[in-house]
């Protein structure tokens, strides 16, 4: 199978290249990071992240035929040859497949990304309704793994001033969660042009995430409950 | 050549559950501490942990945790400490709770509390009919789990190295733990980080085998730097094969899906558990449903053109159940397996999944080692928790839902025997001056070495040979020629040569150092199970059939230094229950 392969080592590279990679598959070779780790073992000087390999940790997330996806849950069977790679658009590249997260996990942590509950905890959990823990379901799941913030264009524009819709969506994770008390707070803390508004429901979040979940819808009812409480 | 120093209160090495629970106690303790991550903490392999979270918390009936202590020390064989199981069995509850108050999103009952599903080896009652023990948020509890302990952290400021690979543990000459040497994998730099206090949380090792549940980054590393810095691990024999991994893929297939009510069948159509566990049947402790299943294929009576695997059916629970409970086994099914498990069933096979042995420890998650005739001397400064350490609450077999149940215990004890040793002992104590030796030498003989093998063959070759020798079954020919080949594996990992020599995010240098983690848990692993003579828990012997109590309830401590094996007794003596006398297992 025919990759190309986006190659850039500041260590001894003036600047990045293409490379051209011909490796013969295994039967057993059914996902593009199979493939990855096979062109590793001939050439071990092509850098990736990867652990889970299961679609569950968020690692490997690259740009695959234009596409951003996670290279593990990614099948080959389904690529066009040559399949090009380059790393996830948008964020600085530190070595060839592998970017730098600063901005996105600065993004992700300014939103506060945790349960605010000021009460006393109780000797027992906190009760929460079936119905209650269903307004999680799609926000939770999140694997941090930048697919969607990336193929924002603004979030391109503006990494360091607008949330993204990775960050967004965990926002409304725990805006949406019965047992947080930080709503006000929350809304406040986005309520700006560009921390939440730089959104234009472009829509390519929810078109690439590979967990299927959907941060415009996320965004959306962000917007809504802003829009109600302005009323 | 001299390296930077930080220095910190305590240094945490690993950031999944149990070094992220830890984290939080220290850092809500206000110390100064560090927590060193191969990875972002949130892609540490605890975001894989499908079933739930074991603890007596009584939602879906009555239950209790002396009934929780009972099934695991039945479930561990009785290799398991019985003062470590209560300790945790008690605690559980306790940690649950506070992982609900920290946002953790439970799925929940009618009346609001956190729903529980049966699982493998839980039982009512001492062992009479399952129980619903299991805590859990759909089949996704380690991610859900993972991310809510890594928020809490960001909350509490802790002071986070990503993406830096501890390499050696420092210790002085009285023994004492200062402190780890560690690489920044972006720069490529090495530097110390001095600690007053270090805790070892760095995971698995199922990545000494050829076909495992886990993660890339499951290299024992914790275990491979206390080996090498003198420190004995303890019942590496005890490798537990999960029954259900996908067939070829190895990507773990929760016991929750037997849990819910799936069961297992061979090429015939027969639910087969209930030749080999006429009560419990497909929930049974793992490591003989695992061996049934091994029994199965081997008799003929496996599935596939190969007849190499077994089937999962769930079709019965219905898209409901399935989609609600089990939405991640079905994506995972259709990726992995091309079988969509609402209509097909899911071909699956025992997978190694986790190291039962690891870092010797007591209940408190203090690191002991035999010294003056005390077989439970602690190693000054030096705590470990969760998977890399070995407490012992899992003995010969762990039950599901006990690993996120022992790291969040024993990760929040870890800490708190932490905090209380710093507070006892003011002060830093010196590095020595060849505090870096053991690294500088590692990498060094990395940057000169020509003609070497590649990394990846010799990697190769071990997981070969775990997988062979040291398997379900194993048998005393080819362990001792696993022995012989594991040692030469070893020798040959000394001699790899790295042909990346680039400074910046090299990925092939770390791999070389993982591989110097792998092969002592691999060498550690043969060594212990070629001299058990008897078969307990998941080590399965053809030539010693039998557990034997009389000579071999005994936990084993393997050395580095000459392959040495120690053995020490195993504690019946629970802290406030009665002892659970050891007896004939059947389920």
């Amino acid at each position: 199978m025919h990759f190309k392969i986006f190659r850039f080592d500041p260590d001894k590279d003036d600047k990045p290249y293409m490379k051209d990679y011909q490796i013969e598959l295994e039967p057993s070779d059914r996902m593009l990071l199979d493939a990855l780790v096979r062109i590793k073992e001939q050439d071990e000087t092509l850098s990736v992240r990867r652990s889970c390999r299961e679609g569950v940790c968020g690692s490997d997330a690259v740009n695959i035929n234009g596409r951003n996806g996670l290279a593990c849950i990614t099948k080959l069977a389904d690529l066009k040859e040559p399949v090009e790679l380059r790393p996830l658009p948008g964020l600085p590249v530190i070595r060839d497949l592998i970017v730098d997260m600063t901005q996105f996990f600065n993004q992700y942590h300014s939103i506060r990304p945790y349960l605010i509950n000021e009460d006393p905890p109780p000797e027992r959990e906190r009760l929460q309704s079936p119905q209650e823990r269903d307004e999680l379901d799609g926000l939770y799941e999140c694997v941090l793994c930048a697919c969607c913030s990336t193929a924002c264009p603004s979030f391109w524009w503006n990494p360091d001033k607008y949330v993204g819709p990775a960050g967004l969506l965990q926002a409304y994770r725990f805006i949406a969660d019965s047992r947080d008390q930080a709503t006000g707070e929350r809304l406040d803390n986005l309520e700006d042009p560009y921390r939440l508004f730089r959104c234009h429901t472009i829509m390519n979040c929810t078109d690439v995430c590979p967990k299927n979940l959907n941060p415009a819808l996320a965004i959306g009812k962000i917007r809504s409950l802003l829009a109600k409480r302005s009323i | 050549m001299s390296l930077a120093v930080r220095t910190f209160d305590a240094v945490v090495v690993g950031a999944g559950g149990a070094g992220l629970r830890a984290a939080l106690q220290l850092a809500e303790a206000g110390l100064r501490v560090a927590v060193l991550s191969k990875v972002f903490p949130t892609r540490s392999h605890t975001v894989a942990a499908q079933g739930g979270v074991g603890a007596a918390l009584g939602n879906m009936g009555e239950d209790s945790w002396l009934w929780h202590m009972y099934d695991t020390v039945k479930g561990s064989d009785w290799m398991g400490d019985q003062d470590a199981i209560e300790f945790m069995c008690r605690e559980a509850p306790r940690v649950v709770y506070e992982l609900e108050h920290y946002g953790m999103p439970f799925d929940r009952n009618d009346d609001g509390t956190i729903y529980q599903r049966p699982f493998g080896g839980h039982s009512m009652n001492f062992g009479e009919r399952p129980v619903q023990r299991s805590c859990c948020a759909a089949d996704r509890t380690g991610h859900a789990m993972l991310h809510t302990l890594y928020q809490r952290n960001v909350r509490a400021r802790t002071q986070f190295f990503v993406e830096w690979m501890a390499l050696d543990l420092i210790r002085d000459a009285q023994g004492e733990v200062l402190g780890v040497t560690a690489l920044e994998m972006e720069t490529g730099e090495v530097s110390i980080l001095q600690a007053r206090a270090t805790l070892f949380a760095t995971g698995g090792a199922g990545r000494i085998y050829a076909s495992t549940t886990n993660a890339f980054i499951n290299t024992g590393d914790g275990p491979g730097m206390a080996a090498r810095a003198g420190s004995p691990l303890e019942d590496m024999e005890f490798w537990q094969f999960h029954p259900t991994g996908v067939a070829g893929a190895g990507v773990l297939i929760t016991e929750g899906v037997r849990g819910e009510g799936g069961y297992l069948l061979n090429k015939n159509g027969e639910r087969f558990m209930e030749r080999y566990a006429p009560n419990l049947k497909d929930l049974a402790s793992r490591d003989v449903v695992s061996r049934a299943m091994a029994t199965e294929i081997k008799e003929g009576r496996g599935a596939g053109k190969d007849g190499d695997y077994l089937l999962l059916k769930l079709d019965h629970l219905g898209p409901e159940v399935i989609d609600k409970r089990l939405p991640g086994i079905r994506e995972i099914a259709i990726k992995f397996a091309n079988a969509d498990p609402v209509k097909d069933p899911i071909p699956v096979v025992p997978t190694v999944h986790y190291m039962m042995g690891g870092i010797a420890t007591n209940y408190l998650g203090e690191v002991v080692a035999p010294a003056g005739g005390n077989p439970n001397a602690l190693v000054p400064r030096f705590y470990a928790a969760g998977e890399c350490a070995c407490a012992s609450v899992h003995g010969a077999n762990r039950l599901g839902t006990n690993s996120l149940t022992d790291l969040l215990v024993f990760g929040k004890a870890a800490g708190d025997a932490l905090i209380r040793f710093l507070a006892a002992n003011p002060g830093t104590k010196d590095l020595p001056k060849d505090a870096a030796e053991r690294t500088l030498a590692r990498l060094s003989r990395l940057e000169s070495q020509k003609g070497g093998e590649a990394v990846p063959e010799v990697g190769r070759e071990m997981r070969r040979i775990m997988q062979l020798h040291c398997g379900v079954f194993r048998f005393p020919d080819t362990l001792a020629e696993g022995v012989r080949r594991i040692r030469e594996v070893a020798d040959r990992a000394t001699r790899t040569e790295l042909r990346d020599k680039s400074r910046i995010f090299n990925t092939a240098r770390v791999e070389a150092l993982e591989l110097d983690n792998l092969v002592e848990v691999a060498r550690a692993s043969m060594v212990s199970a070629a001299a058990r003579q008897e078969s307990r828990g998941a080590h399965d012997r053809s030539d010693f059939p039998e557990r034997d109590d009389r000579n071999w309830l005994k936990h084993t401590l393997w050395y580095k230094e000459g392959d040495r094996l120690e053995y020490k007794p195993v504690n019946l003596k629970p802290l406030t229950a009665q002892t659970i006398e050891p007896k004939v297992r059947t389920y």
